[in-house]
């Protein structure tokens, strides 16, 4: 009895099994062909025209489209599939269809004479980091652009090595061989370029580009006008061409020889100011406040973390210091280097410094 | 050119690479385009968004006369694929597919429309935008006839969405099926219900779902055969590099070849025996 129900029960799992699987499963003349990265599959099956005409077309259709999804679900279902976030995915193959690109094959840039220079040698690219430790400042600073580290046109302080002129500029040659090497830079680069295009670059003036910019025209015309015997002085312009004012001059100046009495009057509140016994910063103003500023601190620091204390000390200190030693300019700005210092002054908890013009 | 950094990085997501972007498609409506044509046109964008453009304005063009302003369409939106609709008594409810190389025209494909269910008239539910659907072609005139070769290629390029790694499995639901019979094409879209089959791989039920037009196929303008094989050429870079000096056997065993020089067998260092040494008395 029991092996009849066992012999059964294995018979019935057997029928279910093979119902489980005719249910995906498809019977086809041709198998299909599939291309599971680009999820297509193509049937070469010659559908069953009479079939086709004798049902219902959509009926058909939909039938026919049943089976073909079901074997290439079938398909992606055999791909090996991993868990990303809660979701299963299946990882798909490269497509296999052959289709035309969209743009052509981008061409290889054309390498610079360093990479030629590189690629004979075998000098292999060394990565570098980003940020380089700065021990005069105490920080990571990048390694080059802006507020970069170790720059040496930025040193405050430099030694005239013996052998050198006494008269010279140290830190303006140091400036002028900075730009004498990005200006070397960006010579080489067009080179670069210009070798990797096959065209000229010139040694001096303005490359010739095929689309200029309003800029660039301008200055081409100015360049232009200019390079006459007379410095433009006698060129016309166009009908309607305006003459740009003030072109590369970024400073007014005063001519050597101009208007006298303004001039004289110049010289003359000069003398004034020089002489007037009045200092330019009432003193005891100055002292009653710095006096009161520090008593403020004290009790400030005693409340408050000594985190706050630095902002407060560099404040402040910074400020007295320069507006006492800050001399007059011309007529006009308010005495002394507190701006908020008159009306503000009394109840301001954190006082906030603004340099005014000097 | 360009002036600022992002600018610059847009123009250079428009230049040639070796892994392409998708294709972007483009929607023109022709001259006199009546309701049918127009709603056809709305229902493909909808299928193609995010990577179409429709343009609302009608344009009096004809592509298989002159396509010099689709390419400047092509050009100035970075479209590779178009589609162009239009309508008149000699071609009625006229859409052309078309495709740009290098912004020129590729091919072109016209196909009348017979019959179009359109998206609105289908009470089901939308899929959500982008969803990469299930291409599917049936007949056997897609093998055997040229013409129709052409248009598998295209349609596959039009409606295949982004090149992806891996996909979410549960999200396979849109089939967009293609039938060649009877001298017509039928292309059907349908949501695949994925239902329990007591095996791992599901049992599909499908439900009618977005357009379905019926289309005969009337011009066709192809390339040359020496186009099209500039246009498929694919760059070296992509070729897969073959692994030298490592083989497979019929058992998955992973075998490696090392290459040796001649060695002098008389100085072949063996295994040392401390006890033999010659020592200096010797």
């Amino acid at each position: 009895m029991a092996a009849c129900s066992i012999e059964d029960v294995l018979a019935k799992a057997e029928r279910e099994e093979v119902e489980k699987l005719k249910s995906i499963s498809v019977h086809k003349e041709q198998e299909l062909e599939f291309d599971p990265g680009n999820l297509f599959a193509f049937d070469k099956n010659p559908p069953n025209i009479r079939e086709f005409r004798k049902l219902n077309k959509d009926e058909f259709l939909r039938s026919l489209a049943r089976d073909n999804t079901q074997l290439l679900i079938n398909e992606l279902w055999k791909l090996p599939t991993e868990r990303v976030e809660e979701v299963i995915v299946a990882k798909l193959p490269e497509p296999t269809t052959r289709l035309p690109r969209e743009k052509p094959v981008p061409k290889p840039r054309p390498s610079t004479k360093w990479e030629e220079f590189a690629k004979l040698k075998g000098i292999q690219k060394k990565k570098k980091t980003n940020l380089v430790w700065d021990d005069v400042h105490k920080e990571w600073k990048r390694r080059w652009g802006y507020k970069r580290a170790n720059d040496d046109t930025k040193e405050w302080l430099i030694e005239v090595p013996e052998t050198a002129d006494p008269n010279e500029d140290q830190f303006s040659k140091r400036i002028k061989a900075k730009k004498e090497r990005v200006a070397k830079n960006e010579l080489n680069r067009l080179r670069n370029i210009a070798r990797g295009q096959k065209i000229k670059v010139p040694g001096v003036g303005l490359a010739p580009t095929e689309q200029q910019s309003k800029t660039e025209l301008g200055k081409a015309i100015h360049v232009a006008k200019h390079s006459t015997a007379s410095v433009g002085k006698f060129q016309g312009n166009l009908p309607k061409e305006k003459t740009p004012k003030n072109m590369g001059k970024k400073r007014k100046f005063e001519p050597l020889i101009g208007d006298f009495s303004a001039e004289k009057q110049k010289q003359l509140d000069l003398l004034n100011i020089m002489d007037s016994k009045k200092p330019r910063i009432d003193i005891t103003k100055a002292v009653n406040k710095q006096m009161r500023e520090e008593d403020r601190q004290s009790g400030f620091q005693k409340r408050k973390s000594p985190g706050k204390k630095g902002r407060k000390g560099n404040f402040s200190g910074k400020g007295k210091a320069k507006g006492k030693g800050k001399k007059g300019g011309p007529g006009g700005g308010s005495g002394g280097g507190n701006s908020k210092g008159g009306p503000g002054g009394g109840k301001n908890r954190k006082p906030r410094m603004k340099q005014g013009k000097r | 050119k360009p002036k600022t950094k992002r600018s610059k990085r847009f123009l250079q997501g428009r230049e040639p690479k070796l892994n392409e972007n998708i294709k972007n498609a483009m929607l023109i409506k022709g001259g006199n385009a009546n309701q049918t044509v127009t709603q056809a046109l709305k229902d493909i964008y909808s299928l193609k968004k995010p990577n179409a453009v429709m343009y609302k304005k009608k344009n009096i063009t004809r592509p298989f006369e002159d396509q010099t302003s689709l390419e400047f369409f092509s050009k100035k939106s970075d479209c590779s694929l178009f589609l162009f609709g239009s309508h008149n008594k000699k071609r009625p409810d006229n859409l052309v597919f078309g495709r740009m190389f290098d912004f020129h025209v590729l091919d072109m494909i016209e196909l009348g429309i017979e019959k179009f269910v359109s998206l609105k008239d289908v009470k089901n539910s939308k899929f959500p935008e982008g969803t990469k659907p299930l291409l599917i072609f049936a007949g056997d005139a897609f093998e055997t006839d040229n013409e129709h070769k052409k248009l598998k290629s295209l349609l596959i390029d039009f409606f295949r969405g982004p090149t992806v790694s891996c996909v979410r499995l549960a999200g396979l639901e849109h089939v967009l099926h293609i039938t060649a019979l009877d001298g017509k094409i039928y292309f059907r879209s349908y949501k695949a219900l994925l239902k329990k089959s007591g095996c791992r791989t599901p049992r599909i039920e499908l439900e009618d779902m977005g357009p379905s037009f019926d289309f005969t196929m009337r011009r066709t303008h192809l390339a040359s055969d020496d186009l099209y094989k500039t246009a498929h050429r694919q760059p070296k870079a992509l070729k897969p590099k073959k692994k030298k000096n490592v083989s497979h056997d019929v058992f998955g065993t992973k075998y490696g070849r090392l290459h040796m020089q001649k060695q002098d067998l008389a100085r072949l260092q063996t295994r040392k025996m401390k006890g033999l040494k010659k020592r200096k008395g010797e």
